[in-house]
C-alpha cells in the first residue's frame, strides 16, 4: 500500500521517545508486544495527511512540523491540591483526580477519597488485574489509527478505572487532564481504561485544561472503554485547553447487552482539535447516546469524527451534535453510522446542526449511512445556516436589542446539548463554560 | 400619536402599498379591514420594522418621532407592539426567560430599573390570568409546540407584559374557536385605556363584536378607499368586499 | 416472510429483457489503445487537425493518470489494451428517411419497443440514435433547424460547427478533469451535439437512444447540449445494451453550458444490461456528466433513473456561477443482484443567489450495493445561496447494502444548507394492507416502491415516466422483502 505520508521531525521524535521508553519497559510484560505492534504501526503511517479521506477537512502540519518535548514520566509535579479546585467541573461532591501532563499526581488527588465499589489507579499499580490485561490496549486497534498507535506507544502509566459489578456509584469522577505549558511544545499522552461492571452505573468526566502559558502544547488522549451487560455509564469529556493547544482524542467504546450510555462531547478551547468516537453496540438491547457540542471562534479548528457500529438487533442510538462557527474558525462534522447485516430492528438517529457566524468561518459535513440489514430506522439531518430570521426579528420586536438577541438564541442553540446532560451539577458547570465562551 | 401620511411600501419588487393614509389619537381602536392581498400584514410589517419590506415613499410619525428610521427594537421600547400573525416558535428559549429580558429591555429604555426575579414573577403571574394562561406555559420554549390559540394568548400576554401605547393585531382572530376568540379579546379590553390605541387588522366583522373599535377603514390594493364607523363593518359582513371593488373602479 | 422471499427469489431469476444480438456488421478498430488507435478514430471520421490535437492531448495525459479507487464499488482491474475502442455499423448510413435504414438496426428498436417511428408518430420525439458509437439517423432535423435549432451527431457538427464545438468542447469538462474524461476525450467516436438559439424554446423532447452491441467495445459518447440566452430545451437519454458474458466499459461524457435565463432539463433513463445473478457480465457505467450554469438566473435539472449497468459510477453535476442560478438533481438508482451503484452529484455554487436541490432514492436488492454520493459546496462568494438535500435509501432484503456519502461544504454565513436522509423498508403492514385489499404482494411491493419514487418520476416527461415506472417493475420483479 503506498503510504501519504511524510515523517516529519514530530514523527522522528515521537518514535525516538517510544525507543527510550521501550527500553525501560519490562519485556515480560504482557503489553511489551502491544507496544511494538504499534511502534511499527505508527512508524508506517506517520502522521496522516489530506489526501486521506478521514483526515481531509483537517490539516495536521502544525503538529506534524513541531518537535515536541514529550513529557513522559519523569518529571516533578508543579500543581497541588489548591490548583485542583479550578478545574472542578462535576460539582462539589464529585472525586476530582488531577492528571498532570497524562500522569496521576496522587500529591494534588484525594486517593484516600475514593468510593466503595470502584478501584482506580494505573497501570502500575493495577496493570496485574485480569480485568486490565483483558481490556487495556486492546479495544482502540492502532490499524488505520496514527494516533491510537502513537498513544499506544508512548503511553506510560495509564489511568485505570474499575467499577465493580452492581456497584451503584453516587459520586461522579472527574479526570481533569492539565497540561503544564513551559518553554518547549510539549507533547502529553493521556490514557484511560474505564471497565463498568455488570449491572453497575457511574458518572465520569474527562476534562482537558492548560496550566500556565508558554509554547503550545499537543495532547494525545485514547479512552478505552467496556459497558459490560446491563450497566449505565454517564461520560462527559470536555475541552478547555489554551487557544493554542492542540489535542487529538481517541474515544473507544463497546456496549454489552442491555447496556446504556449518555456520552457529552463539548469542545470550547484549543487551537486544532479532533475528536474521535468509536461506539461499538456488541449485543442486543443496547441504548446509546451521544451528544457533541463545539463552539469556535478565532481561528480554532475543531474536527469531530463519529462512528457509531450497530452489530446486533434491537438496539437504539442517538446522535446530536451542534456547533456555532465564529470568526474565522473551521468546523467538521463525519458522523458514520454503521448497521450490519445482523443488525435488523436498528433504531438510529443523527443529527448535526451548525450556525456560521461569520463569513470566514466555514463548515464541512458529512453524514454518513452505511446499511447492510433491511428491517431498520436509520436518519440523519444536517443544517448549516445562519439564525432563523423570523426568530431574531420576533425577539427585536419585543424590544430586546439585535445583539441580545442574537446571544439569546445562540445559547438556546447551544444549551440544547448541555440540557440534556443526567447530572445537574455538570449541567450547571457545562451551562457556564457556555455562557463564558458565547459572551 | 400615529400618523401615516402617503405610505408606499414593497416587498421583493412588488409594490403592496400605494399611499396609504391613517391618523390614530391616544385611546382611539382603529379596525383594518379589506379582501385578501389588499395589504393589511404588509401595513403591520411595514409598522413594525420588518426588514424585508422597503418603503419607498411616505411619512410615519410616533409619539413625534420618525418610526420608519428606528430598528425593529427602537419600535418596541417606543412602546409600539406587534401580535404577530404567524408567532414564531423560538426553541430553547423560555416563555419566562424571554419575557424578562424583553421587559428589563424596555423598562432601561425608559430609565427604568430593571425588575428582579421576584417581581417579574408577580408581573407575570398577575398578567397571565387575563388570558387565563397556564403557569407552565412560561417554562415552555417560546411558542414551541404551542396550539394556534395558545400561540394568540401567548400575544396577548406578551402584550400585558410590556404595555404598549400603540398596539397592532394582526389577525389575531385567524384560527380562533369561539373559547379563544373571547379570552383573547377579553385580554384585549382589558388593556383598553385612555392612552393606549390599537390597530386591529382582521379579514371579518366576528372579532369586532368582542373588540369594538371607534373607526373602521377598508383597505383596498394599498389603500385605504372608505372609513367609517362600526356600521361600515357591519355591512362588509352584510355585502362582502365586492361592491367596495366596484366602487374604487367607477370612481378610477 | 418466506412467502415472500420465495416470490422474491423467483423474480430475480427473471431475464434480462432486452438481452440480444443484433447481427449487423461492424467495422472495428483493432484491439488496445495507443495514438495510433486514436489517430484511426479520428481518421475515420474525417477530422479536422484541431481535434485529433485535442484528442491526442487528452490522450497523452489519461497516461499520466490512475483509476480513481474512491467509489465505493469493487471490480477486477480493467485491462485497458484489451478493450476495442471503435466500432462502427458498416453499412454507411447516410439516410434520407426512416425507410432507409437498416433492417437490422430498425429491428433493434422494435425490440426495444421504441420504434423510430412510433415515437415519431406517436410522441413527437426527435431521436438521434446511437448504435455503437455512430449516430445513425436524426428526424426532425428541418423542423428543428427552422427554429435555428441544431440537433445532429457530433461528428456532423464538428464539420458543420465547428467554432460552436472549439468553443464549447472541454469547456465544462476539461480532458484533464477525470481518468474517464480524459479517456473519452482521446477516444470519443461519436454523440449528440444540440444548440439552441437565444430565446427560443425547442418544441419537443430531443431524444436520443444509446445502445452497446458489439462484443468488447467501449462505448465512449460526447454530448453537448448548449442552450442560448433565454432557450429553452429538455433533453432525453435512453440505454440499453444485449447481454453479454463479459463487462463492457461505457465512459461517456456529457456538458451542458445554460446561458442567462436558459433552460436545460437531462432526463436518463439506464437501463443497461447489469450481469446475471452471479455478477457476470454487464455494463461498466463510467460516466461524467456536467453542466454549468454560465448566466444570471440560469437553470440546469437532471433527472436520472438508473436501474441498469454492473457497476454505475457517475455524478451529474452543476456548476452554479450565474447569480439566481438554479441546478436541481432527481435520482431513482435501482441495484439488484450483484450490481453496484455509486451515484449522485455535485453542486457547486459560486454565484449569490443561488439554489439546488437533490433528491435521490436509492432502493437496494439482492446481494447489490447502492451508494449516494453527492457534494454540496457553498463558496465564499455564494451570499444567500440555498441548498435541500434529501437522500432517502430502501433496502429489500438483508444481503445487500444502502450507501450514504453526502459531503457538505459551507464557506458562508448567510448560506442555508439542509440535508436529510432516511432508509426503510417496505413495511410488512403495508403490503399485508394492500393484500387485504386483494393485491398480490409482488404488486404491492411495485406500488409501494413507485410511490416512494414518485417525486423522481413527476420530473420525467410523460412518455419517459411510463417507460421508467416498467423498468422499475422488471429490476424490482420477486425482491418483495
Amino acid at each position: 500500500m503506498p503510504t501519504l505520508t511524510t515523517h516529519t521531525l514530530a514523527v522522528a521524535s515521537f518514535l525516538q521517545d517510544a525507543e527510550t521508553f521501550a527500553g525501560r519497559e519490562d519485556q515480560n510484560s504482557p503489553y511489551a508486544g502491544l507496544r511494538e505492534k504499534a511502534k511499527e504501526a505508527f512508524s508506517v503511517m506517520g502522521i496522516p495527511g489530506r489526501k486521506q479521506e478521514e483526515w481531509k477537512y483537517l490539516d495536521l502540519s502544525p503538529i506534524a512540523n513541531t518537535e515536541f518535548r514529550n513529557a513522559g514520566a519523569a518529571f516533578d509535579f508543579v500543581l497541588g491540591p489548591s490548583d485542583a479546585e479550578s478545574y472542578r467541573l462535576a460539582g462539589k461532591e464529585a472525586l476530582l483526580l488531577v492528571l498532570e501532563n497524562g500522569k496521576l499526581n496522587t500529591h494534588a488527588s484525594p486517593m484516600e477519597r475514593i468510593p466503595a465499589g470502584i478501584r482506580i489507579g494505573t497501570l502500575s499499580t493495577l496493570g496485574h488485574e485480569a480485568l486490565v490485561t483483558e481490556h487495556l490496549f486492546r479495544h482502540a486497534a492502532v490499524e488505520g489509527e496514527p494516533f491510537v498507535a502513537m498513544n499506544t506507544m508512548l503511553s506510560h502509566d495509564p489511568l485505570i478505572l474499575l467499577v465493580e459489578p452492581k456497584a451503584e456509584i453516587k459520586t461522579p469522577i472527574q479526570l481533569a487532564f492539565v497540561a503544564v505549558a513551559g518553554a518547549d511544545p510539549l507533547a502529553v499522552t493521556a490514557r484511560v481504561l474505564v471497565v463498568a461492571g455488570e449491572g453497575s452505573e457511574c458518572t465520569v468526566m474527562e476534562s482537558y485544561h492548560t496550566y500556565g502559558e508558554g509554547a503550545p502544547s499537543f495532547t494525545n488522549a485514547v479512552t478505552e472503554v467496556v459497558i459490560s451487560a446491563s450497566a449505565r455509564l454517564h461520560y462527559t469529556k470536555v475541552q478547555v485547553e489554551s487557544g493554542q493547544a492542540q489535542h487529538i482524542s481517541y474515544h473507544k467504546v463497546n456496549m454489552a447487552r442491555d447496556s446504556y450510555q449518555h456520552l457529552t462531547t463539548l469542545t470550547l478551547g484549543g487551537a486544532l482539535v479532533r475528536n474521535n468516537l468509536h461506539i461499538r453496540l456488541d449485543d442486543q438491547h443496547i441504548n446509546a447516546y451521544l451528544n457533541g457540542l463545539y463552539v469556535m471562534n478565532g481561528s480554532q479548528v475543531v474536527d469531530n469524527h463519529t462512528l457509531v457500529d450497530h452489530a446486533m438487533p434491537n438496539c437504539h442510538s442517538n446522535e446530536l451534535y451542534k456547533g456555532i462557527i465564529n470568526d474565522r474558525a473551521q468546523g467538521v462534522f463525519n458522523g458514520k453510522i454503521w448497521v450490519r447485516q445482523d443488525a435488523q430492528k436498528t433504531n438510529a438517529y443523527q443529527s448535526n446542526k451548525n450556525l456560521l457566524l461569520s463569513n470566514e468561518a466555514s463548515m464541512n459535513t458529512k453524514p454518513q449511512l452505511e446499511i447492510f440489514a433491511d428491517d431498520v430506522k436509520c436518519s440523519h439531518g444536517a443544517t448549516t445556516g445562519q439564525l432563523d430570521d423570523e426568530a431574531l426579528f420576533y425577539l427585536r420586536a419585543r424590544g430586546i436589542g439585535e445583539a441580545n438577541a442574537r446571544t439569546l438564541l445562540n445559547h438556546a442553540f447551544a444549551a440544547d446539548v448541555i440540557e440534556q446532560v443526567e447530572n445537574d451539577d455538570i449541567q450547571q458547570s457545562l451551562m457556564h463554560l457556555l455562557d463564558t465562551k458565547l459572551n | 400619536m400615529l400618523s401615516i401620511k402617503n405610505l408606499q411600501a414593497s416587498v421583493e419588487g412588488r409594490q403592496i402599498l400605494n399611499g396609504l393614509h391613517l391618523e390614530v389619537k391616544p385611546g382611539e381602536v382603529h379596525a383594518i379591514m379589506g379582501p385578501n392581498g389588499s395589504g393589511k400584514s404588509t401595513l403591520a410589517s411595514v409598522l413594525a420594522g420588518r426588514e424585508e419590506y422597503e418603503v419607498n415613499g411616505g411619512q410615519v410619525t410616533f409619539l413625534g418621532q420618525d418610526l420608519l428610521e428606528l430598528s425593529p427594537e427602537d419600535r418596541a421600547r417606543a412602546g409600539l407592539f406587534l401580535a404577530f400573525q404567524y408567532p414564531v416558535e423560538i426553541p430553547g428559549v423560555s416563555n419566562a426567560n424571554f419575557l424578562k429580558t424583553a421587559v428589563n429591555e424596555v423598562r432601561k429604555s425608559r430609565g427604568l430599573e430593571p425588575l428582579d426575579s421576584k417581581d417579574f414573577l408577580k408581573l407575570m403571574n398577575e398578567k397571565m390570568k387575563l388570558v387565563e394562561m397556564d403557569k407552565s406555559m412560561t417554562q415552555r420554549s417560546v411558542n414551541e409546540g404551542f396550539s394556534g390559540g395558545e400561540k394568540k394568548r401567548n400575544e396577548i400576554f406578551q402584550m400585558a407584559m410590556l404595555e404598549p401605547t400603540l398596539a397592532i393585531l394582526d389577525e389575531t382572530d385567524s384560527g380562533l374557536d369561539i373559547d379563544a376568540l373571547r379570552i383573547v379579546s377579553n385580554g384585549v379590553n382589558a388593556l383598553r385605556g385612555k392612552d393606549r390605541s390599537f390597530i386591529v387588522i382582521t379579514h371579518y366583522q366576528r372579532l369586532l363584536d368582542y373588540i369594538v373599535p371607534d373607526f373602521v377603514h377598508v383597505l383596498y390594493k394599498g389603500r385605504i378607499v372608505k372609513s367609517g364607523t362600526k356600521a361600515l363593518a357591519l355591512e362588509l359582513e352584510e355585502k362582502g368586499y365586492d361592491w367596495i371593488k366596484e366602487e374604487v373602479a367607477v370612481n378610477a | 416472510m418466506s412467502e415472500d422471499l420465495k416470490i422474491l427469489d423467483e423474480v430475480t431469476n427473471s431475464e434480462y429483457k432486452w438481452g440480444f444480438v443484433s447481427n449487423i456488421e461492424s467495422d472495428n478498430a483493432p484491439k488496445g489503445l495507443n495514438e495510433d488507435i486514436v489517430r484511426f478514430i479520428s481518421t475515420k471520421k474525417n477530422e479536422p487537425e484541431w481535434l485529433l490535437e485535442w484528442r491526442l492531448k487528452a490522450f497523452r495525459h489519461w497516461k499520466t493518470m490512475t483509476e480513481p479507487k474512491w467509489p465505493n464499488v469493487s471490480y477486477p482491474e480493467i485491462d485497458f489494451q484489451d478493450i476495442i475502442y471503435y466500432s462502427a455499423p458498416k453499412k454507411k448510413v447516410s439516410l434520407n428517411s426512416l425507410d432507409e435504414l437498416d433492417p437490422e438496426i430498425k429491428a433493434t428498436f422494435d425490440k426495444l419497443g421504441i420504434s423510430l417511428e412510433e415515437q415519431k408518430r406517436l410522441a413527437g420525439v426527435a431521436v438521434d440514435a446511437v448504435i455503437d458509437s455512430v449516430s445513425v439517423k436524426t428526424t426532425f432535423r428541418e423542423t428543428l433547424a427552422e427554429l435555428g435549432i441544431i440537433f445532429s451527431s457530433f461528428s456532423e457538427a464538428v464539420h458543420e460547427h465547428p467554432e460552436l464545438i472549439k468553443k464549447y468542447l472541454g469547456s465544462v469538462v476539461p480532458y484533464t478533469d477525470n481518468f474517464y474524461a480524459a479517456l473519452n476525450s482521446a477516444v470519443f467516436s461519436d454523440g449528440s451535439f444540440c444548440y439552441i438559439p437565444k430565446g427560443v424554446r425547442c418544441p419537443m423532447e430531443l431524444s436520443t437512444y444509446f445502445r452497446i452491441n458489439s462484443a468488447g467495445t467501449g462505448q465512449f459518447e460526447r454530448t453537448l447540449i448548449i442552450a442560448d440566452e433565454g432557450a429553452t430545451v429538455s433533453y432525453l437519454e435512453g440505454c440499453t445494451a444485449p447481454m453479454r458474458d463479459e463487462n463492457q466499459l461505457h465512459a461517456a461524457v456529457v456538458e451542458i453550458v445554460s446561458h442567462s435565463d436558459a433552460n436545460v432539463k437531462y432526463s436518463t433513463v439506464q437501463n443497461w444490461y447489469p450481469g446475471d445473478k452471479d455478477g457476470k457480465g454487464g455494463i461498466y457505467n463510467f460516466v461524467t456528466k456536467r453542466g454549468i450554469c454560465l448566466g444570471d438566473r440560469a437553470k440546469i435539472s437532471w433527472t436520472q433513473v438508473e436501474t441498469g449497468s454492473a457497476i454505475t459510477w457517475k455524478y451529474p453535476s452543476v456548476i452554479l456561477k450565474g447569480n439566481y442560478s438554479s441546478g436541481e438533481f432527481y435520482s431513482v438508482a435501482v441495484t439488484n443482484n450483484m450490481q453496484q451503484a455509486d451515484t449522485g452529484t455535485k453542486m457547486i455554487h459560486i454565484g449569490k443567489n443561488t439554489k439546488s436541490i437533490i433528491v435521490s432514492k436509492g432502493i437496494s436488492c439482492g446481494r447489490s450495493q447502492n451508494s449516494y454520493r453527492g457534494l454540496v459546496r457553498i463558496g465564499k462568494n455564494a451570499d444567500h445561496a440555498r441548498n435541500f438535500s434529501q437522500c432517502d435509501s430502501l433496502l429489500i432484503g438483508d444481503k445487500c447494502g444502502a450507501h450514504t456519502f453526502p459531503y457538505l461544504e459551507v464557506a458562508n454565513k448567510s448560506a442555508r444548507v439542509e440535508h436529510e436522509a432516511t432508509t426503510s423498508k417496505v413495511g410488512e403492514d403495508q403490503i399485508f394492507y394492500c393484500n387485504q385489499r386483494g393485491i398480490s404482494t409482488e404488486d404491492a411491493v411495485n406500488l409501494i416502491v413507485n410511490g416512494y419514487c414518485k417525486e423522481v418520476f413527476n420530473q420525467l416527461p410523460m412518455e419517459f415516466a411510463v417507460e421508467a415506472q416498467k423498468l422499475l417493475a422488471i429490476s424490482l420483479e420477486g425482491s418483495v422483502g
